[in-house]
């Protein structure tokens, strides 16, 4: 631990370009003249170096096998969609977690992280996406309470002083007094920089930084990073936005599925190259369209027309949106998470209100139409948070599977579970997906199998309109491919699917067409034997193909 | 109108006296809840204290072990809550009002033969030159020592509060317990020990109220004071510093109401009772609104009924 004088030199020397000697001096046994060149640029000693870190989940390899080298004075991207290990491979980094497999050092150092006070002990900072700040105290206090050690009377002006001093010299701009619940979350952003910078870290991991902040707010966080930068900080930050990394990163690491797909020195990148990295070449999926229908003149089984909803500004509230989906007809909604697709299907459901626009169903408009009646005509729905929006997590797995079609099963007044059993066995008969037990609590399953719960309740009760979010998502490969051949299934006997999905290869593999989202627009509509992958990623992230 | 001044200036000499004891259980009950947490148990902790003290008085005819008990007897009682609320995860107002209820039941039955003894107790002390000012000087400089503490006691807490370590981490966790663990603070620990250190005033308030103003023991003596004191918490926007104003108004209040009896005022004795508690449910109504604001954040679900 530091003691309050060192803590003061400490800060002090964060001022003046010589502070890195200082700030490494505990960590690391190696001569001062090493030291001093360990945050430059030129160093050939990666700051952090990850090798070969492995995290398994049940049913799911979350990183696997993955190389990282940092360097100080340099910004590294981590770039992948959801669900590719970002955040895993961070909380790693900053013992959260425990690798399975795989080694960390620090300066060439070998290093074991346990927990987050011993990464916060080597000098690794992290700014999670929700901040770890109390808005009711000021700026000064929560860098206070964040620090590793100090005396029992805190020292209001020295405090100050230092929040000052590293504000000013890292273009931070904050008033140490204010509180925090005054702030802007771009400056509450600055508040976690300020904290971390004053424990000492000189790993800084951003957790998706600009998620928060309005556009001018980020420019300005990409211009600390800069400032930081110069004094030798290595900057670690997670993002799915390909225009960050092009404007912010000196190295990028793609990460896919678990993988790390490749890392790149940022001067050269182009767009394209990061689509190709992002999206590879994976090996085509067995279960495949391939006889795609053109829509006929027929009345549209779901049909929005010109809808918008929330305010204006948010990427997420859909703007003006149209399109037509037909019967027999799989349509892919392609986008990276959060650029409207969860309200487009809020919207479909009555959940979301619309600001302008309308709704049909088979011709018919569901503005008005309460939530039972929409799902009794035929909609089934496949949320993307099923604990949270498809089972009663308290509830059995019957319970939960009579749950959402109790017209199906009910004798009348009173439930009659034994027929109820029996009955259920015969509507899951030929279900190609193992269930877990009945008597299990829906809150107890792993992931797959409360998706293998909720597939089974929807797709099996003959909905004419099946909504369906990142079916695979949480299965393993088998089932996954069990579960495209089911949406097959439902197009095959007319039912129209509307599928959203991140995965572009079962996106192309199954859709009759594809409609690209970007901030709550129609980026693009079209049959995907017309269209490249990586001109659909593009379009995904707001470039013009 | 010669009249008036004679009450008012009589009620505000009279105001310090009742106004001590309200004061300590106030002080306990803004550590409680700048922790995050609320305990309506002070009412049961001022009863504790006073009952205890009270009998530590009798039996050992000295009044400064006969305070600690009172103190110590208010905190454990508070302990029982703050172990219901903290590890039991109970609903924090009906657990504050059963063990209240606990507390007048323990009193009642450790105090029955009590009643009536007299004791030396704690009497006031002039403080020299002090007391002698016009109005202010006997109405503030001279009380006996536990007031003069309360006095001392409101900068005290309010320099713990935004200038100790200990007093960042209180307010933190009360704020957020998850910021707090992140900071490495250990917020179940907090809790019990500002729910403690709040039944400790809140005994020692009680003890003030037997050894100091009455020299008595009665059943249910505190007669509302540790709920008015969790009133004069929100009138105070949770500052030892405000708190101190809040028990001054009560206890002017206690002091115009015998004011108006000893000059014979036609009014109910039974209307005059109920003096003090409307003059704060009336100040409480027009200031609550600028009040929660104030509120730690950590409070507002138990308010809203939502922990």
């Amino acid at each position: 631990m530091v003691s309050l004088t060192d803590l003061g030199e400490l800060a002090s020397a964060a001022a003046s370009p010589v502070w890195r000697r200082v700030a490494g001096a505990p960590a690391v046994a190696e001569p001062a003249e090493t030291l001093l060149g360990l945050g430059t640029p030129s160093s050939d000693v990666p700051m952090l170096s990850l090798r070969g870190i492995t995290k398994r989940f049940p049913g799911v390899v979350a990183n696997d096998g993955i190389d990282l080298d940092v360097f100080g004075g340099k910004v590294h991207a981590i770039l992948g969609e959801n669900g590719a290990g970002k955040s895993t491979l961070m909380k790693i980094i900053y013992g959260f977690y425990r690798p399975d497999a795989g080694s960390i050092s620090m300066d060439g150092q070998p290093v074991v992280i346990h927990s987050p006070a011993d990464s916060r002990r080597l000098g690794i900072g992290m700014v999670f996406q929700s901040f770890s700040l109390v808005p009711a105290l000021t700026v000064t206090e929560n860098v206070a309470l964040f620090l590793p050690q100090q005396g029992a009377v805190l020292n209001r002006p020295w405090l100050e002083r230092r929040v000052r001093e590293v504000s000013a010299r890292y273009g931070l701009d904050l008033n140490p007094r204010a509180r925090v619940a005054d702030l802007s979350m771009g400056e509450r952003q600055k508040v976690e920089l300020i904290k971390l910078i004053l424990a000492n870290a000189r790993v800084l991991i951003l957790d998706e930084p600009t998620s928060v902040l309005a556009p001018h707010e980020v420019d300005g966080l990409f211009s600390v990073f800069t400032e930081l930068k110069r004094d030798g900080y290595a900057i670690l930050f997670i993002t799915h936005k390909m225009r960050e990394v092009l404007a912010s990163a000196d190295q990028v690491t793609v990460l896919r599925r678990g993988k790390a797909a490749g890392t790149a020195e940022g001067g050269a990148l182009t767009a394209q190259q990061l689509v190709a990295l992002m999206l590879g070449i994976d090996a085509p999926k067995e279960v495949r369209n391939t006889a795609r229908v053109k829509p006929r003149p027929q009345t549209a089984a779901l049909e929005f027309n010109r809808v918008s909803t929330g305010s204006a500004d948010d990427p997420r509230s859909l703007k003006e949106v149209s399109f037509q989906m037909m019967p027999g007809e799989i349509l892919g909604i392609a986008g990276v998470s959060g650029n409207g697709q969860q309200e487009l299907g809020e919207t479909l459901l009555g959940l979301r209100s619309r600001r302008q626009g309308s709704v049909h169903l088979f011709g018919h408009d569901i503005g008005r139409w309460p939530l039972h009646r929409i799902l009794g005509s035929g909609v089934a729905y496949i949320p993307e948070d099923a604990l949270g929006m498809a089972v009663v997590p308290q509830m059995r797995v019957t319970e939960n599977l009579v749950l959402g079609d109790i017209g199906r099963y009910n004798g009348g007044l009173w439930l009659d579970w034994r027929a109820i059993q029996t009955r259920l066995g015969q509507s899951l008969e030929g279900f190609p997906l193992p269930l877990a037990r009945a008597e299990a609590r829906a809150d107890e399953l792993s992931g797959g199998n409360l998706q293998r719960l909720v597939l089974a309740r929807e797709l099996t009760r003959g909905a004419s309109v099946v909504v369906a979010y990142y079916p695979a998502r949480g299965l393993d490969l088998v089932a996954a491919e069990k579960t495209r051949q089911l949406l097959m299934d439902c197009r095959s006997r007319g039912a129209s699917v509307l599928l959203v999905s991140e995965d572009l290869d079962e996106l192309m593999a199954l859709s009759d067409r594809l409609m690209v989202m970007y901030q709550g627009k129609v980026a693009g509509l079209f049959y995907p034997e017309n269209v490249t992958l990586q001109e659909v990623g593009l379009l995904m992230t707001g470039h013009h193909a | 109108m010669n009249i008036f001044w004679l009450v008012l200036g009589g009620a505000f000499t009279g105001a310090v006296g009742p106004g001590v004891s309200v004061l300590y259980a106030t002080y306990g009950e803004v550590i409680t809840e700048r922790a995050g947490r609320i305990n309506l148990g002070i009412e049961g902790s001022m009863l504790m204290g006073a009952c205890f003290g009270f009998l530590t008085a009798v039996e050992t005819g000295n009044v400064v072990v006969a305070i600690l008990a009172g103190g110590l007897a208010g905190s454990l009682l508070s302990g029982i809550h703050a172990y219901l609320v903290v590890f039991r995860d109970t609903n924090q107002l009906a657990t504050g009002l059963a063990v209240t209820l606990f507390g007048a039941g323990v009193t009642a039955y450790a105090g029955r033969s009590f009643v009536g003894s007299s004791i030396e107790g704690l009497n006031p002390v002039a403080i020299p030159l002090f007391s002698n000012l016009p109005v202010v000087g006997r109405a503030l400089f001279q009380q006996d020592l536990l007031a003069y503490a309360a006095y001392a006691l409101g900068p005290l807490l309010w320099a713990f509060l935004h200038y100790t370590k200990w007093g960042l981490s209180l307010r933190a966790v009360g704020e957020s317990t998850n910021v707090a663990f992140a900071a490495g603070r250990n917020p179940a620990r907090w809790q019990v020990a500002a729910i403690m250190a709040g039944g400790l005033l809140a005994g020692l308030g009680g003890a003030q109220l037997s050894l100091a103003l009455t020299h008595s023991w009665t059943e249910g003596m505190t007669a509302g004071r540790g709920f008015i004191a969790v009133a004069l918490v929100i009138f105070g926007m949770w500052s030892p510093l405000r708190a101190m104003i809040g028990a001054l108004l009560f206890g002017g209040a206690i002091g115009l109401q015998l004011q108006l009896q000893s000059i014979g005022a036609p009014i109910s004795p039974f209307i005059l009772d109920m003096f003090p508690y409307i003059i704060t449910l009336a100040v409480l109504t027009v200031w609550t609104g600028a009040a929660l604001r104030a509120m730690p954040e950590g409070l507002k679900g138990v308010l809203k009924g939502t922990v």
